[in-house]
């Protein structure tokens, strides 16, 4: 008996997917920090090279592509989701990640955005959310807080500002997590659980324009704020934050309270289930301005998963049931149709 | 009775009623049975804008024309031997084509107090002195099929609804049609409603009847079949043509087809066409907006498939930028535009030619790319195939052009052989090539392509300015001019791919030539044939590439004393002529939403017309 032997391949390292192009991002922009841990978890994707495809569409992050070496594309503004989308209809097997801005996804985008959280397309978006127009020099973004002073508002901005994970559990996303460039180990974390997810992982990255907008999720990282801002979930584990951890989330009917854990136990705490759409609902409500009396602390991870169909696959299971249905097509019988004549 | 058989070479009917009585169906329904027993034929449906527009007004009438013949049958006709009017609205509208000594029918109950009053007029026009110079036939429509449909059981608004078929039996008595096409038309479309099938074969049989026993006729009228060349033939619209166009190149080019789209008049019935065929592997994507159909066009294309789109004007208009990127990209794609009257949303339902320069020229920056124009429904097929041709073989987005006239009328089609369709070879980069370059060309200018799962040619491509040959990012100003450069030539090198025009009708030099471009094709044809037989001295050039224009055409129109450039748009052709040429061609516009006449086309050639 003779057996083929599979040769391993070689497993590939972070490096073999960089490129030759130098990365033109400012120094200490956030976006070197997400570079990284994409091309660090690439290797365990299970995928060959070859098979990946990032795909963006204009702004800081867009150039994203260029430095990823694997198949890529640089589109216009606002479209790489509906690029993903037809490249995921006529391609289901690639793995396929968007790479995006708060205003190229939510602005300019925003409609394509929405319909492609609604099909569930199996593919990955990762939004650099840096709350600020960077390409562009320093105008306010969809996600800019009101009273924003930026070069096109001189007097502080009077756009009420998205909140981009309650737009995308709205529009049916069925995979919502946030995290931060400035924590690549949370980060490598949520990145690898969002490729898991069969279906469109929705990933929020808090990143820092340090030249226009430098310090705007500041409170979140910085250490001596950083523990009492931030709460991250887990799933099956109670809402626990603060420096000493003696803070937790409690539910008051619908009404999330702060309670001290001296006061209460974690078993009365409120426990973070990833599929309980409703519970989800009231984290993506966590987006309190820091700077109130009273506000929640802003969450971190994966707030909400859930299995629903992929539209590419129910596209292919039409087109095979049209096959079996009536045969694969005879373009001969389709040109001839069913009412011919002859002229002799 | 048995009525004497009088013998027509060629008769134009108009079937005009509400937007709600089923005259579209109606005319196809004729048609059909008209192609099928053999007349050559061409149609013409002409609806509103307003899908259930107020009854009985003038704006809510719908109308559909065909011209049906023993003789080649080029347009649907400029005037009308019989005109079907089911109210007092589609009598108002439609009485100006009907000629002198024409017949007319009506329907009595469609011309009661409220009918005419809604069709603004005072009088009755079947009781004054309007139908003098016509032959007018007056039946009671209404009455007569709900007699008809005395004990079925069914409601008056339901029996209502059948009504055409009355009017549809009555003419297949009048030319001598069999009832058989329809009956079983009728037998599918209303399958397991059986009372439905009872009620409408029941009324077409009461109109045939109602002709055949009334004393109306003093003679029945027959159109032989034409004598089209030998082979077999099928009846097609320009839309349905497009779609098997689109799956012919699909299976010829071993691409899957991916057709993206957002619905707007009049391209949707594309999409209706290719929907109902995936079992040719086709895949449609109903998208939320022009820009994502186009978008999602792009990521197919990169992922190896043959992209499709397809709008009409304004969604043109969204898809520019997108455009752009696909010449940037180099990927092939295929952007297919129906035209509508513009600008803006102009009149949505009614033809116009107004997007030439839009195709030629409507993206920012040097952005060529090929354009390709039907000529008729039928050509719509071989058209489309042509640009998907180009646009895979040349590794470049096509814009193909037809429009509402064409895209909705039908005609009869002596449908190809898949075996006589030529092969499309798509440029895939070879599995040896280990140094792919996704910017190096063929002697055509053309580049490789490499699709995500080739292993070894992982490249990221994107919308801004390529380094020649590597495609990385370049701002080299050198570089730039370049690449501008090599894109146009890409483009113009197409011109050694398709045929030299032809004179398509006509002398091949002399005093006057005609040259044309999309839906017009027919009704020039016709009137050349016209002033031929007048003893002018004439030509007929048709282009069908637009961009570029084919090597020879220049030499063509140095022969001729005069060029007249007719159009549905305000000269659009002409200026590109008079560009490339530097001859004084005279442009010939009609801009009503509605086509040519052969008499207009045949006094601009005499000179009759005032130029502009």
């Amino acid at each position: 008996m003779s057996e083929v032997q599979d040769v391993e391949k070689v497993k590939l390292s972070p490096k073999d997917f960089a490129t030759d192009q130098d990365v033109r991002w400012c120094p200490g922009c956030g976006d070197y920090s997400i570079l990284k841990q994409v091309q660090s978890i690439m290797p365990d994707l299970g995928k060959d090279k070859e098979d990946i495809v990032f795909i963006s569409g204009i702004g800081c992050s867009s150039r994203f592509p260029y430095y990823m070496n694997t198949y890529g594309m640089h589109s216009i503004h606002g479209r790489a989701t509906a690029i993903a989308s037809g490249l995921k209809i006529s391609r289901p097997e690639l793995c396929v990640w968007v790479i995006t801005g708060d205003g190229d996804s939510l602005s300019i985008g925003g409609n394509h955005l929405i319909h492609l959280l609604r099909r569930n397309f199996d593919l990955n978006v990762l939004l650099f959310n840096n709350e600020i127009y960077g390409l562009t020099k320093g105008q306010y973004s969809p996600t800019s807080p009101e009273g924003k002073v930026t070069k096109s508002t001189p007097i502080g901005s009077i756009d009420h500002p998205f909140n981009p994970l309650k737009l995308c559990l709205g529009a049916d996303a069925t995979f919502i997590a946030r995290t931060m460039d400035r924590d690549p180990k949370h980060q490598r974390e949520i990145l690898l659980r969002g490729n898991q997810h069969v279906g469109t992982s929705m990933i929020e990255i808090y990143q820092n324009c340090n030249v226009f907008n430098d310090g705007a999720f500041e409170v979140f990282t910085d250490k001596g704020t950083k523990t009492e801002e931030t709460l991250y979930l887990e799933h099956g584990k109670p809402l626990i934050f603060g420096a000493n951890r003696d803070k937790g989330i409690k539910l008051d009917g619908f009404t999330p309270v702060i309670v001290s854990l001296e006061e209460t136990s974690e078993e009365d705490l409120w426990i973070h289930d990833e599929t309980d759409r409703t519970k989800a609902q009231l984290l993506t409500n966590f987006f309190d301005n820091p700077s109130l009396e009273g506000h929640l602390p802003r969450p971190f991870g994966v707030f909400y998963v859930e299995d629903r169909y992929r539209y590419e696959e129910a596209l292919e299971a039409q087109v095979e049931y049209a096959i079996e249905k009536s045969g694969k097509g005879d373009l001969d019988a389709l040109l001839r149709g069913k009412n011919v004549w002859k002229v002799d | 009775m048995i009525k004497e058989i009088e013998e027509k070479r060629e008769v134009t009917i108009v079937f005009a009623g509400d937007s709600g009585d089923g005259i579209q169906l109606t005319g196809t329904q004729f048609t059909n049975t008209n192609a099928l027993f053999g007349n050559d034929i061409a149609t013409f449906p002409n609806f509103p804008a307003e899908i259930r527009a107020p009854q009985g007004t003038v704006a809510g009438v719908s109308g559909f024309q065909l011209k049906f013949g023993s003789v080649e049958v080029a347009t649907p006709g400029d005037v009308c031997d019989v005109l079907v009017a089911m109210n007092a609205a589609a009598f108002k509208v439609n009485l100006p084509r009907l000629k002198k000594n024409g017949t007319v029918i009506v329907n009595i109950d469609g011309f009661n107090a409220r009918n005419l009053k809604l069709a603004g007029y005072e009088v009755s026009p079947l009781e004054d002195s309007t139908l003098a110079d016509y032959r007018s036939i007056q039946i009671d429509i209404s009455k007569m099929t709900r007699a008809a449909l005395e004990d079925s059981g069914m409601g008056k608004k339901e029996i209502d609804r059948s009504r055409n078929m009355f009017v549809l039996g009555f003419l297949y008595y009048m030319y001598n049609r069999n009832l058989k096409g329809t009956e079983e038309f009728i037998k599918q479309k209303f399958a397991g409603k059986d009372d439905l099938i009872d009620a409408n074969i029941k009324v077409l049989h009461a109109g045939y009847n109602y002709a055949d026993t009334s004393e109306i006729f003093t003679s029945r009228y027959n159109v032989k079949a034409a004598q089209l060349d030998k082979g077999e033939y099928r009846n097609i619209m320009g839309n349905q043509a497009t779609a098997m166009g689109l799956i012919a190149a699909a299976q010829k080019s071993g691409l899957d087809l991916f057709y993206g789209t957002y619905p707007i008049t009049p391209a949707s019935d594309i999409l209706h066409e290719l929907a109902k065929h995936k079992n040719f592997g086709v895949r449609t994507f109903q998208a939320e907006d022009e820009i994502a159909a186009i978008a999602s066009v792009i990521g197919a294309s990169f992922g190896g498939k043959l992209g499709v789109t397809a709008s009409s004007g304004p969604g043109i208009a969204l898809k520019g930028e997108a455009m752009g990127l696909g010449v940037m990209l180099e990927l092939p794609m295929l952007i297919i535009n129906v035209q509508r009257g513009g600008p803006s949303t102009g009149l949505p339902t009614k033809t116009e030619q107004a997007d030439l320069l839009q195709a030629i020229y409507g993206r920012n920056g040097e952005a060529p790319m090929p354009v390709i124009a039907a000529a008729s429904p039928s050509d719509c097929f071989n058209m489309v195939y042509e640009a998907c041709r180009i646009s895979i073989e040349h590794m470049t987005p096509v814009m193909f052009l037809t429009d509402g006239y064409i895209a909705n009328g039908s005609e009869p089609w002596k449908f190809p052989n898949s075996n006589d369709l030529l092969e499309i070879k798509p440029k895939f980069a070879a599995e040896s090539n280990q140094n792919y370059l996704p910017y190096k060309r063929d002697e055509m200018l053309v580049r490789e392509w490499a699709i995500p799962g080739m292993a070894g040619k992982e490249h990221r491509i994107g919308g801004l300015e390529k380094e020649i040959d590597t495609g990385n990012v370049s701002y080299d100003p050198e570089n730039h001019e370049k690449m501008v450069k090599i894109r146009q030539a890409k483009v113009d090198k197409i011109a050694e791919d398709i045929p030299l025009q032809n004179i398509n009708n006509g002398d091949e030099g002399g005093e006057v030539l005609v040259l044309s471009w999309g839906s017009t094709y027919g009704v020039i044809k016709n009137a050349v044939k016209e002033c031929k037989e007048e003893g002018l001295s004439v030509g007929h050039v048709h282009l069908r590439y637009i961009n570029p224009l084919p090597k020879n055409l220049g030499e063509l129109i140095k022969v001729f004393k005069k060029v007249i450039v007719p159009e549905m748009n305000n000269g659009q052709l002409v200026k590109i002529i008079r560009d490339k040429f530097l001859v004084d061609a005279k442009a010939i516009n009609k801009i009503k939403g509605i086509p040519f006449s052969t008499a207009e086309i045949v006094s601009a050639i005499k000179g009759e017309e005032e130029l502009v």
